[in-house]
């Protein structure tokens, strides 16, 4: 009986979180333009516009590049102070260890408010450079892959560092050669979250992009302030393909992780 | 072998000078727009203003009481989830723990649409619950940000501390509040900051929601659009001393945790 509550209380958990996002993936594939209407004929004329209008094509595309070229930014920044810092005295470890804590608790709104105010209102830097919206988002993401960094070069074993030295390497091919390789599985998913927090902004994008760009997130959010329905429910598309491909992404994921693992039993 | 030392000691250089730059600098521009004027004098005006006037001190209140409702609603949620997913004999557990927590990699603004569109359908006109919408959103937003931290304390709970308690008499109750629960102290904290700060900022949710109440965050987003930078920065910095006390508390209450550990071990 207890088994059952158990169960019974997952389900309705796991009914709350995901009834919104079925019901716009059945709705997605449907004629209707509200939820709850009749939903006419199976139609996939949600998916053909959100890839043949190309303000939301753009959009999209503008969305990853930014999300990508920031993680790429912020995944060297973070690699090279993680590295440096590490093998810092502990007056400057503790400063840049605070310093990174700072972006990580504080508000989105916060952050991409102060990077406006010194930037754009200060510095008048144009906000059709991109630079204060690149910067916003380096900031962003960079403590977390900071600390995504942090334990990989906590658990390594310094004693290779040294030996490569001690056969002849120089310091920065010991760096690159031996260091470096043990810090890949952090730095990989340090670019992942680097990845999918900006994917995920919004506070910082509004107060730092230039008017004529959008990301998803300020697209979504202007989109169901108007009236268009083609553009709203080409959206409803958009929210099912994302969770679709975050299915997959998730579940590979594991599989491989899985497999690593038993691979890893099977040597031993 | 000091050279190359001072060679790789370089390398945290740039990050550093970033952190000036971007981190640091910025919140002392807050500081000096919050008490400046439009015309770059000093003055106090704008923090009178922010405690005087019943409009922002309500906000401030209303938002209080929008996410104290919401870390508590989530915390309800999310702590017996955890502890059935965590408590579990399952081999494969930790894919039904990804089910949980697989929305927190779909952009927060698609899933609030859809929450609407079923909202919409559930209550007819939405506007016209504005805070029990508030922290259904916040909620659904937030939910697996509380779920994740309670699992990972409870999956370290070390199940022959829970025999030993049973085996020198405590019913199931006395195990859990006695055992349990302080136990997953850390993993509470973690989750209540994860929740707390959001819930009083993010007022997209409440906008996409229709919602016509305000939350501090909302008193930013206004500000900005008016080209308010002074009002804008004095509520940033409300906003920075509410996160500063924050995290003194929560901080303190991890220090004694590892004290704890420390005493078990």
């Amino acid at each position: 009986m207890k088994k059952y509550l158990r169960i019974i209380w997952l389900a309705i958990v796991l009914l709350f979180i995901y009834i919104p996002i079925l019901v716009l993936a059945v709705y997605s594939f449907s004629e209707a333009t509200v939820v709850g209407a009749n939903m006419g004929g199976f139609s996939f004329e949600n998916y053909i516009n959100l890839f043949k209008n190309e303000e939301l094509r753009n959009m999209i595309l503008g969305t990853i590049l930014l999300a990508f070229v920031c993680a790429c930014i912020s995944t060297v920044l973070a690699t090279c102070g993680a590295i440096g810092t590490f093998y810092s005295k502990k007056l400057p470890k503790t400063l840049i260890n605070t310093a990174n804590q700072i972006p990580v608790v504080n508000a989105d709104i916060v952050t991409g408010f102060s990077i406006c105010i010194l930037l754009i209102v200060m510095l008048r830097i144009s906000k059709d450079t991109y630079i204060p919206l690149g910067i916003g988002h380096v900031v962003l993401t960079t403590p977390f892959v900071y600390l995504s960094i942090l334990p990989k070069l906590k658990q390594m074993d310094n004693s290779l560092y040294e030996a490569a030295l001690d056969l002849g390497a120089t310091p920065a091919q010991a760096l690159f050669k031996v260091v470096l390789p043990q810090l890949i599985p952090g730095i990989l998913s340090g670019f992942m979250l680097a990845v999918t927090l900006s994917l995920d902004d919004y506070f910082v994008t509004t107060y730092t992009k230039p008017s004529t760009f959008d990301t998803i997130s300020t697209y979504v959010v202007n989109a169901t302030k108007g009236s268009q329905t083609e553009v709203k429910t080409a959206l409803w598309a958009l929210s099912t393909l994302i969770f679709l491909i975050v299915i997959v992404v998730v579940l590979l994921m594991n599989v491989m992780s899985s497999r690593k693992k038993e691979a890893k039993r099977e040597k031993i | 072998m000091k050279g190359l030392r001072f060679n790789r000691k370089h390398l945290c250089i740039p990050y550093a000078v970033f952190l000036v730059l971007f981190v640091i600098a910025p919140l002392f521009v807050i500081v000096y727009y919050a008490f400046t004027n439009g015309q770059g004098h000093f003055t106090f005006d704008n923090f009178v203003n922010f405690f005087t006037s019943t409009k922002t001190l309500g906000t401030l209140l209303y938002s209080f009481a929008v996410a104290i409702v919401t870390t508590a609603v989530c915390l309800v949620i999310a702590y017996p989830t955890a502890y059935i997913l965590a408590r579990s004999k399952m081999k494969k557990k930790y894919v039904l723990l990804l089910l949980f927590i697989l929305p927190m990699w779909i952009n927060f603004t698609l899933r609030i649409t859809a929450l609407k569109e079923v909202l919409s359908v559930l209550e007819g006109n939405i506007s016209v619950y504005p805070f029990l919408n508030s922290v259904i959103g916040m909620t659904y937003d937030f939910l697996p940000f509380m779920i994740l931290p309670l699992y990972t304390s409870l999956q370290k709970l070390d199940n022959s501390l829970l025999e030993a308690a049973s085996d020198l008499g405590a019913n199931k109750a006395t195990v859990f509040l006695r055992v349990t629960l302080p136990l997953s102290v850390p993993g509470i904290i973690s989750g209540i900051t994860m929740v707390l700060l959001p819930s009083m900022t993010n007022y997209v949710v409440l906008d996409m929601l229709y919602n016509n109440t305000y939350i501090m965050g909302s008193l930013i987003g206004s500000y900005f659009s008016a080209y308010d930078w002074n009002n804008g920065s004095l509520i940033s910095l409300v906003l920075l001393i509410i996160i500063f006390i924050v995290t003194l508390v929560t901080n303190r209450f991890s220090d004694k945790d590892a004290n704890n550990k420390g005493a078990i071990l």
